[in-house]
């Protein structure tokens, strides 16, 4: 028994190593002052002079990473309100509908997260040329909605499969108007699933990265797309400073994510 | 009417996304699937060419003086704008020479209108005639056959692309096998793990799962940034190896920019999407169960082969199934660390669409995988009797 606990516990670090060291290790190489994608001598002795912001203020000054944060924060923070209002809207629909064709729409709706991105950039690619739709922001927009929405669709159903159809009907025995009623007793009941959807959405934007490459012409650079040049032109260090930077970010969402759950669990 | 039926609440509330999601999302890839069988460009050059060969039975060898007089007019009016080497070019695309052909005879025909035939011996060829009935028809299977690489004969049957050309079915033999490899390496890896993360104490299980979200939430761009540092030729893991004197620093390890870094670096991105949906089903299962196997006198072995795996098993097919499905696609990671060795079908579509230009081509690969993922979806949901969503 204490055997296969062991082995267990061994196989789990190892496994834990696979997923976070590679990640981990991206951070400590950004303050590397030379040019060089691994640890110098110095680095590793910790001596001052091993370390470096000089990639840091390589990246603060680039024109190029100042444009790719202009469009990618540009294009997220119009997807994601959209996303969230179509796919909240389509969740809350999606319970009105009957047996069959309920299934249909939610294959057509759930569609974007199956059908591999590569044929959407394709089809996106070759349908929107004719209409001026490549090389622009609209473009990349419009399918930037329709790849994260369906995240929306998904973690909202989700809440609402444990929400009460009765508590609506409820509201609405007492008077309340059908937009009171959801803004009063629907809405406070499925925020969570809301607030994670409209998560998941940014984050769909911030990182998509094949439909923008179809789409974008330089001035529509993404971060993403940066990125993308910066690991297969230049391979310049300043890919690991944007890498950091952005791993720095997911650590303190999930950091806060998870304390405002505590704080809930402790509230209650 | 202020209490309106909840069907027509329903369709009011899913109807943006879902015209939103018919217009922009299938109608592009409908669109790409029609392109993938129509094709007029050829016919919309050579519009007098098409209609003078229709009535031409290919196997009466050459067409009539009308096919010839159709085409000398056609070229004539498609010089002095681009559109002659457009044709070109399009043409030796489906067999080479037809390039040097067709400019050299357009040249001939501005400059002094002669018979075709004596311009090239080549007009003489039914052959070339019959590429030209050919390719002047709209609807085609051209693409489909290359990219299954086949093609049809002068003669009209069918026969297998020449030995040099052969490249998209081993692709495709290759990119199932590259997720059927990550499949086996999720399952193998996430099982330990979703165990671990359904059953450990509240605070292992806090850390754990950080573990296996941090990667889910970081941009595939990062983590693929990562494992090229890791990995690659002067990266910290040969470093550290050559340091420690297990590798000589001639023979360091090629393990990135080739197939086996397409592998890592998917199973990597792959894993929370195996680990996730297994925990779920792990958590599902009430304690009751396997100590009851245990009070009833069975090994702790025994009851986790006959008592717990099976009841896990719904987990794991759909967290494979997701891997693998996932694997089919995959485009950023290939491209950037698959090297030469490790391209999957995705690198071919992307390159002809952006680099080759030969839309129908991508077009028809794409329509191809389109629909070994939708039916191994539709296959899935069968099994698992839910749906997408």
């Amino acid at each position: 028994m204490n055997v296969l606990r062991l082995s267990l516990g061994f196989a789990v670090g190892a496994i834990s190593l696979f997923l976070i060291l590679p990640i981990l290790v991206v951070v400590p190489l950004s303050f590397n002052p030379e040019p060089y994608f691994s640890f110098t001598r110095s680095m590793l002795l910790l001596q001052p002079d091993g370390w470096s912001l000089r990639w840091y203020r390589e990246v603060a000054e680039s024109a190029q990473w100042r444009l790719a944060l202009k469009n990618s924060v540009t294009i997220a923070i119009i997807v994601t309100p959209v996303a969230t209002a179509l796919g909240t809207a389509a969740a809350l629909g999606l319970r009105h509908l009957g047996g069959s064709v309920r299934t249909l729409v939610a294959a057509v709706l759930g569609a974007p997260l199956i059908i591999p991105v590569i044929i959407v950039a394709t089809g996106t690619y070759l349908f929107f040329a004719p209409l001026g739709l490549t090389q622009s922001l609209t473009g990349i927009v419009i399918v930037h909605v329709v790849l994260a929405a369906p995240f929306v669709v998904v973690t909202v159903s989700g809440t609402l499969t444990t929400f009460d159809a009765q508590l609506s009907r409820a509201a609405a025995t007492l008077g309340a108007s059908p937009l009171r009623a959801f803004a009063r007793v629907t809405l406070p009941l499925i925020v969570p699933g809301v607030i994670s959807g409209a998560l998941f959405a940014f984050v769909t934007s911030f990182d998509e990265a094949v439909v923008t490459l179809f789409l974008a012409s330089y001035d529509q650079r993404t971060v993403p797309l940066q990125m993308w040049s910066g690991i297969r032109d230049q391979l310049s260090p300043a890919v690991l400073v944007v890498a950091s930077l952005l791993v720095l970010l997911v650590a303190i969402m999930m950091v806060v994510a998870n304390l405002v759950q505590a704080l809930k669990r402790g509230g209650e | 009417m202020r209490q309106r039926s909840p069907h027509r609440t329903g369709w009011t509330l899913v109807l943006p996304l879902l015209v939103f999601t018919l217009v922009t999302f299938l109608a592009p890839i409908g669109f790409m699937l029609w392109k993938s069988v129509y094709d007029p460009e050829v016919a919309g050059l050579l519009g007098q060419t098409r209609q003078a060969l229709a009535k031409w039975q290919t196997s009466t060898g050459l067409p009539g003086p009308e096919g010839f007089d159709a085409l000398s007019r056609d070229l004539r009016d498609l010089t002095g704008d681009g559109r002659v080497s457009q044709l070109a070019l399009r043409l030796n695309r489906e067999r080479s020479g037809m390039r040097q052909l067709i400019e050299v005879t357009a040249d001939a025909i501005a400059e002094y209108d002669r018979p075709l035939l004596e311009i090239d011996p080549r007009w003489g060829d039914p052959d070339t005639w019959v590429l030209l009935k050919r390719m002047t028809q709209p609807l085609t299977a051209r693409y489909f056959l290359s990219a299954v690489d086949l093609q049809q004969t002068p003669q009209g049957s069918i026969v297998r692309q020449d030995e040099s050309r052969r490249i998209y079915v081993y692709l495709f033999g290759r990119t199932i096998l590259v997720a059927s490899v990550v499949t086996a390496v999720c399952i193998i890896l996430g099982y330990p793990f979703a165990y671990a993360l359904a059953t450990a104490r509240p605070r292992m299980q806090r850390l754990l799962f950080f573990i296996v979200m941090l990667p889910f939430w970081t941009s595939l761009l990062v983590r693929t940034t990562a494992w090229i540092v890791l990995l690659q030729r002067r990266g910290v893991l040969n470093e550290i190896l050559v340091a420690m004197n297990i590798v000589s620093e001639r023979s360091r390890l090629e393990l990135i920019y080739n197939l086996s870094g397409t592998l890592i670096v998917m199973t990597h991105v792959l894993l929370p999407f195996f680990v996730l949906p297994l925990y779920a089903v792990m958590k599902g299962i009430p304690k009751q169960y396997v100590r009851a196997g245990k009070s009833l006198g069975a090994g702790p072995v025994r009851v986790f082969l006959r008592i717990y795996l099976p009841m896990t098993l719904p987990g794991v097919l759909a967290g494979a199934a997701l891997v693998f499905i996932l694997s089919l696609g995959y485009y950023v990671t290939p491209a950037l660390v698959g090297g030469r060795t490790g391209q999957l079908i995705s690198n071919q579509i992307a390159f002809h669409v952006q680099t080759s230009l030969n839309w129908g081509l991508a077009a028809a690969l794409g329509s191809i995988l389109l629909v070994i993922v939708v039916v191994l979806t539709m296959l899935l949901s069968r099994v698992t009797q839910r749906g997408v969503l």
